[in-house]
């Protein structure tokens, strides 16, 4: 009985009813009801993670928050790509994120349109597809072809602690190829990556080691549906509590006059 | 003639002919005339590249080079290792090289211009390699090889069973002095060269190019020189240029600047390849000259066994200009909290890397809409997707009277009914209205 216990104990052995076994460290994604669902009990590294999300603004950041502050504070660089919007300093300040270690890239193809001030670099967009460029396949081609290669990049430099990076809807659709290349390329570090893409993206394979879909419930709570993780399949939707704004003030008179600075202990 | 290549050997063709003899035998022949001047120049380019290995590097003739290399062999972790990383890197300068060793720099030089390329560790292997030598390759003046011919000997071995004195008297000093600087009797003081400042080099093709990302090769062996006398300097460059020239008279100069020093043939040529594969070129290319100018140095790197996560954070330079160089620079940047309270000012882009101001501000969202966003009013509200439901607030902000985008608003925490959170402001000011300003991502 022994010996079976040890058998069963083996690395490349899973058993259908538990969660696989992961290789790389795990980081606690600061909700415990999350981190019960989750292989390795936390966000994986060296490995992608979906998040899907319906819209900007319904705590999708504010899930990762806590994580990205305690990579922060051990002094790791974090990486965001193709923002949506202007991420907003004071709000990642008062979250715990460290500035100083964050860099921000914004790819010409990327999900932000109006860019902040790139002048050169846009011109340099009307140049590709130019006659003289010489022809060279996959990499080059492609929606979002910046952003692809700048997440790639950016895991292969292996210098930070913690990558997230949002693809838009594009027509094609990235392909699995282009996703699995990334996932090789997030196996080659110890790095927290993120992906951010629409819902609709949730019919398409993926190659990510971890997939989830946001789901806004009233009084910020959120629902986290489990699409895809290694070992057993997940069957509810974990809730949880991102303590956002809502909670604080629930009378608003809309027409009285200031009452000064909301309390701001709240992490939005 | 002073050489010829394998085409020219083929037809009969050989070193020390008279230019006419080889014209009958070669008639297509392609003679260039020797230019000792650039000759000179590629040799110091060559001794700045070596130079990497010790800093004991002579110049020898106007083709040779000879390193003191004793003092390294722990480095680099044995002769042959350098010996290789020495044939691919003067290979990849455009060099053809014969290489060889010995315990001293006279019976290493007179090895490598036989083409003996071994290589000799012991003093007492080295006299049976040098007996083999013949005296001819060794350069010896003429009037020497001569006397030698007339008394019966062609080898160094026989040159050295003569009697020393009647040597000494008929050939001269020279070659007595230059047999005991060989064998280690007698001592050989060498002028060391000494690693230029800064760096010029430049390649002509030998065709004419019009597509940038094909002058990548050419720009690659520049930076294997430059690399190498980074090395040698223990330096790295911030800033470098690479100039096209052109055709015409026209030049196109490509400036480089690195976040952080950098060393690393593999770094530059990364960064070019970018660079260049973004390039319009308006003319062809005829010539690339690459220039650095302001070295940095560099400390040394304690080596570890185990990588150190925060080891790999401090590469975080390359990173950045790696995504720069094809980006460009405004579309990689840091963040950076301001002093302000108008939100659309309290922030400012920075260099990755540079410390925050510790500021505290009341709630704000993660995401700043780039410029707000009117919003329409049904029966008093402000709408969306539907009506929105404010949840916080007013934060009065009033600020800015006196540079002239001075604003007055109220803003309000607010859900949307598809259930995102927002953060939308009331002009206060005549205008009047409701708009979006961020989300609370």
């Amino acid at each position: 009985m022994s010996s079976l216990a040890k058998l069963l104990e083996h690395p490349a052995l899973w058993r259908g009813n538990t969660l696989a076994p992961v290789r790389s460290a795990s980081l606690p994604t600061g909700f415990p009801r999350l981190d019960r669902e989750l292989p390795g009990g936390g966000w994986p590294t060296g490995a992608l993670t979906e998040i899907l999300v319906p819209g900007h603004g319904i705590g999708e950041v504010s899930l990762l928050l806590p994580v990205l502050a305690r990579l922060s504070q051990a002094g790791r660089w974090q990486t965001w790509i193709g923002t949506p919007h202007t991420p907003y300093p004071p709000a990642l300040a008062a979250a715990g994120i460290d500035l100083a270690r964050l860099i921000v890239v914004t790819p010409p193809d990327g999900s932000r349109p109006g860019r902040p001030a790139g002048a050169g670099a846009s011109s340099n967009r009307h140049r590709h597809g130019d006659a003289s460029r010489k022809p060279c396949p996959e990499e080059r081609t492609g929606p979002q072809r910046d952003t692809l290669w700048s997440i790639e990049q950016t895991l292969r430099a292996n210098v930070c602690g913690a990558v997230l990076a949002w693809l838009p809807v594009s027509r094609p659709p990235v392909s699995y190829t282009h996703l699995r290349r990334l996932q090789l390329a997030a196996e080659s570090s110890e790095v927290l990556v993120v992906l951010f893409r629409p819902a609709a993206a949730a019919r398409e394979a993926s190659p990510a080691a971890l997939r989830l879909a946001l789901e806004p419930l009233d009084r910020g709570r959120l629902a986290v549906h489990l699409l895809k993780r290694r070992g057993l399949a997940a069957d509810a939707p974990v809730h949880l509590d991102l303590q956002r704004p809502h909670a604080m003030d629930r009378h608003h008179p809309a027409a009285t006059p200031a009452r000064g600075v909301p309390a701001g202990e709240s992490v939005n | 003639m002073y050489t010829a290549n394998e085409a020219a050997l083929a037809c009969g063709v050989q070193p020390g002919m008279a230019l006419a003899a080889a014209w009958a035998l070669a008639p297509q022949m392609h003679v260039h005339k020797r230019e000792p001047g650039r000759e000179a120049e590629a040799l110091a380019e060559a001794a700045a590249w070596a130079a990497q290995f010790t800093p004991n590097v002579s110049l020898e003739g106007h083709a040779g080079l000879l390193l003191e290399v004793s003092g390294s062999l722990r480095l680099f972790n044995g002769i042959d290792v350098i010996a290789s990383r020495l044939r691919a890197g003067l290979q990849a300068l455009g060099f053809t090289t014969a290489l060889a060793c010995a315990p001293t720099a006279r019976a290493a030089w007179w090895l490598a211009v036989s083409g003996k390329e071994t290589i000799v560790e012991t003093p007492a292997a080295l006299v049976a390699r040098l007996d083999a030598l013949s005296v001819h390759a060794i350069g010896w003046p003429p009037e020497t090889l001569t006397l030698l011919e007339a008394i019966g000997t062609n080898t160094l071995g026989e040159v050295m069973a003569l009697p020393r004195d009647g040597l000494s008297r008929r050939a001269g000093r020279i070659v007595l002095d230059q047999l005991d600087q060989a064998l280690g009797r007698r001592a050989e003081p060498r002028q060391f060269f000494t690693p230029p400042e800064q760096f010029r080099s430049r390649i002509e093709l030998p065709s004419s190019v019009a597509v940038a990302g094909a002058l990548l090769f050419a720009a690659k062996r520049l930076f294997v020189a430059l690399a190498g006398l980074l090395a040698a300097r223990s330096s790295g460059v911030q800033r470098f240029t690479l100039q096209l020239e052109h055709d015409g008279a026209g030049v196109t100069s490509v400036p480089f600047e690195l976040v952080a020093p950098g060393q690393t043939e593999a770094h530059f040529t990364l960064l070019t390849r970018e660079r260049f594969d973004r390039l319009p070129l308006d003319a062809p290319v005829e010539a690339i000259v690459l220039e650095a100018t302001e070295f940095v140095p560099l400390t040394g790197q304690t080596l570890s066994l185990f990588p150190d996560p925060a080891d790999l954070a401090s590469d975080w330079p390359r990173l950045v200009e790696r995504l720069r160089a094809r980006l460009g620079t405004p579309a990689v940047h840091g963040l950076a909290v301001a002093p302000e309270h108008r939100p659309e000012r309290a922030f400012r882009c920075a260099e990755p890397g540079q410390a925050s101001p510790a500021l505290r501000f009341g709630a704000r969202p993660l995401w700043l809409l780039a410029a707000p966003q009117p919003l329409i009013e049904r029966e008093d509200r402000p709408c969306l997707h539907g009506p929105l439901a404010l949840v916080a607030g007013p934060e009065r902000i009033e600020s800015g009277w006196w540079d002239g985008t001075d604003i007055a608003r109220d803003y309000f925490i607010a859900e949307d009914t598809d259930r995102t959170l927002l953060w939308v402001y009331r002009e206060r000011r005549e205008i009047g209205g409701w708009f979006l300003h961020g989300m609370f991502g």
